[in-house]
């Protein structure tokens, strides 16, 4: 099979800084120039670009990026491996992503202080004053140093905009804890806990307390993919991906989006949703079941809103309806979720979203699950997923 | 400190020379080979002559002797040490005079060394007790760690007879914290004890170092853009509303309120004192900081509470915005 993407994509524009020994200024500063003079190049606008691409080893974060020069939101960003055996690479992903309609106007960057910074001859030795190492270092002096500590900071005031109690908290740690009762591979299988359990448990970050929080976990999940016609021949039934979508949004950044006008919202799942049931026409309603990245609690709530299951402000009324339980509208993290199975970085959610299309989870709701959505993380760039039945 | 003040803190403390930290203290426990035996596991010190009691018999010790670096142990408080006193408790003389220093700003705490003489071998069924008294205190000194004083304490050690068996100086350096040179002499020198925790620092790189280095002078600024005047933070090398990558900065007014916050209950983590409080904090400049909010309890924290900032000093390392009920 020989890829479709011939004449697909093109290179409309190119932007360099000067080269020196000594910049005298840092990474970000110099990739923000190099992107920019790009677009003027082709009389591109940074609220055009729609897609980013770098190397993995490239220091300059795609949101630090997206800040600097004022981008909009962002549905395709990718990094390829293994330094200079990157360059094409990047091209490969632009074409692949402005081929398929991912994104249409895609700049590929890379910018080091090779010789003034991290000689790059040095290799693997030194220390790295890293754009990740920068962008913490507004929040690790005074303490906010853990990913609970970041969420409750969108938590209080969401609970604060929308009235939102931690009843719906405790609703979505418990319904998930109850579907993990039936799963042996899940930490908390037959172990359930009630609300007496969760109010006394140990504060983390207020208002987050332990059993809002998703466990660490040692593990590994993969999952295949592979065309539609070939899914035919194979052992198990096909499950299709209808609809999948990214997003990286407007002044994003990551685990601490602190600075837009409101945070009591996520921006980039909100735009991802809408992509991605856009791809196939799909509608809220025509979701089955879903599997939400619950690192935490309360991140499934404003999922739910992402996703149109609910209006923004309603997660609680919706989850305290019962809608995420065996017999409600929505059976949610069926497997018990990252809060009660494990948390592999939201790969077991896909593994689970794929069971339930095929009708295979431990906890298979008694109605067809024709589509299943599956989400990935919040705080960060994110996105997901709609898979369904292949005919 | 003016002269007059140095005079009478020197007085206060040289006070305490000479005098006694706390009644002397024997050991619970008499020299003993059970005790002996795990230390010198612990301690990888494969001597027979501390554990194997025929081939000590044999030795020219006739018999299992203590390890000397052991002399300390015996006359310890053990695990009752670790708890925390009861708050009605008798600080003990040395603590006492450590909180006088700490008061007059040399909070700073820095073991450089410590003597030890031994005079006779300790065996099973000595019983040891430790007589420790403040020794001296040196005059003030000018060092990299900044301005300090050198106190030394002398642990006296004397058995069931009441004859001394060893003597202990432990010598360790109270001074005023001396941020920059302390941080150079930390970076070039092996032999110098762990400093206290201090919180994890902001890393310096271009975009950034200069927003520190008005903190460290006091200051909170905030970047403009010279083109089109938009403010940002945290800073950025180029403005995203016009592209410009001319900047210049204003001054914080430290007037705000409480856009969200958090108390951070756990884990918690070494340097950093709890309760902690972090607060979004929108400026009425416009521009947001994440900030701690102190000088209230935590429970008394709102969204939308006015503060008023104040950069102060918060450890040996840092410098920080503190936020406080307006």
């Amino acid at each position: 099979m020989v890829a479709k993407i011939a004449d697909k994509a093109a290179i409309v524009g190119i932007g360099a800084t000067e080269f020196s020994k000594d910049s005298g200024r840092s990474e970000l500063s110099l990739a923000a120039e190099a992107v920019k003079k790009a677009l003027d190049d082709c009389g591109l606008k940074p609220s055009d670009v729609d897609g980013m691409v770098t190397f993995t080893i490239d220091q300059n974060e795609e949101v630090d990026v997206a800040r600097a020069i004022g981008c909009e939101d962002l549905k395709f960003y990718s990094r390829i491996p293994y330094g200079g055996g990157a360059a094409t690479g990047t091209l490969l992903q632009a074409a692949m992503a402005v081929a398929t309609g991912v994104a249409e106007v895609v700049v590929c960057y890379r910018a080091l202080n090779g010789r003034s910074g991290q000689r790059y001859s040095d290799g693997v030795s030194g220390n790295l004053i890293t754009g990740s190492a920068i962008h913490y270092g507004w929040y690790m002096p005074f303490g906010l140093l853990t990913p609970a500590s970041w969420v409750a900071m969108f938590t209080q005031r969401y609970m604060h905009q929308t009235g939102c109690t931690q009843d719906a908290l405790f609703e979505v740690a418990h319904s998930t804890r109850q579907y993990a009762l039936n799963n042996p591979a899940a930490f908390f299988y037959q172990r359930p806990f009630d609300r007496a359990e969760y109010d006394t448990a140990k504060k983390i970050c207020a208002p987050l307390k332990l059993f809002d929080c998703c466990q660490e976990s040692d593990g590994g999940c993969a999952v295949v993919v592979t065309t539609p016609q070939r899914a035919k021949d194979l052992r198990q039934p096909g499950v299709l991906i209808n609809g999948v979508a990214n997003c990286l949004a407007k002044d994003q950044e990551e685990m601490t989006s602190f600075y837009r006008p409101e945070i009591a919202r996520i921006p980039e799942m909100d735009i991802a949703a809408k992509e991605a049931y856009a791809q196939c026409g799909l509608r809220p309603d025509d979701i089955d079941a879903a599997v939400i990245y619950d690192a935490f609690s309360p991140i499934v709530l404003w999922q739910l809103e992402s996703w149109g299951f609910c209006n923004y402000g309603e997660a609680e009324a919706f989850v305290k309806a019962g809608n995420l339980r065996p017999g409600g509208r929505l059976p949610t993290n069926t497997h018990g979720g990252q809060l009660s199975e494990a948390y592999i970085h939201g790969v077991n959610g896909i593994m689970e979203a794929v069971r339930l299309v095929r009708g295979t989870s431990v906890n298979q709701p008694k109605k067809t699950v024709n589509h299943a959505l599956v989400t990935s993380g919040v705080g960060v760039p994110t996105g997901g997923a709609i898979l369904g039945r292949m005919a | 400190m003016t002269p007059e003040e140095i005079t009478a803190f020197e007085a206060k403390v040289q006070a305490y020379v000479g005098g006694e930290v706390s009644a002397p203290r024997t050991g619970k426990d008499d020299v003993n080979k059970a005790m002996i035996r795990h230390w010198a596991e612990v301690m990888g010190d494969e001597n027979p002559v501390y554990t194997d009691e025929a081939f000590a018999a044999t030795s020219a010790k006739h018999g299992i002797i203590a390890p000397p670096t052991m002399l300390l142990t015996w006359a310890m408080e053990g695990y009752s040490m670790a708890q925390t006193p009861a708050p009605d408790a008798k600080l003990d003389v040395q603590r006492e005079l450590h909180a006088i220093f700490d008061a007059h700003g040399f909070t700073g705490v820095l073991g450089t060394n410590t003597r030890t003489e031994f005079y006779r071998d300790l065996r099973p069924g000595d019983q040891i007790t430790s007589h420790q008294t403040i020794d001296s205190i040196s005059e003030r000194k000018n060092t990299a760690r900044g301005v300090g004083y050198f106190v030394e304490t002398v642990n006296t050690f004397t058995d069931q007879t009441g004859a001394k068996v060893g003597r202990q100086v432990f010598r360790v350096l109270k001074f005023q914290p001396n941020v920059a040179t302390a941080e150079a002499k930390a970076a070039t020198s092996d032999d110098a004890m762990p400093a206290a925790p201090a919180r994890i620092q902001a890393p310096r790189g271009h975009d950034n170092a200069w927003w520190w280095e008005a903190i460290d002078a006091g200051k909170l600024l905030i970047q403009r853009c010279k083109q089109c005047g938009t403010l940002r933070h945290p800073p950025r090398p180029m403005c995203g509303v016009c592209n410009s990558t001319e900047w210049d900065s204003i001054e914080s007014s430290l007037e705000g309120e409480v856009f969200s916050f958090t108390e951070l209950s756990y884990p918690k983590f070494p340097g950093y004192p709890y309760p902690l409080v972090c607060g979004l904090i929108q400026l009425s400049e416009g521009t947001r900081l994440v900030a701690n909010i102190v000088g209230c309890e935590a429970d008394k924290v709102y969204i939308g509470m006015k503060v008023k900032g104040k950069v102060e000093r918060v450890d040996d390392k840092t410098v920080l915005p503190n936020f406080y009920p307006a």
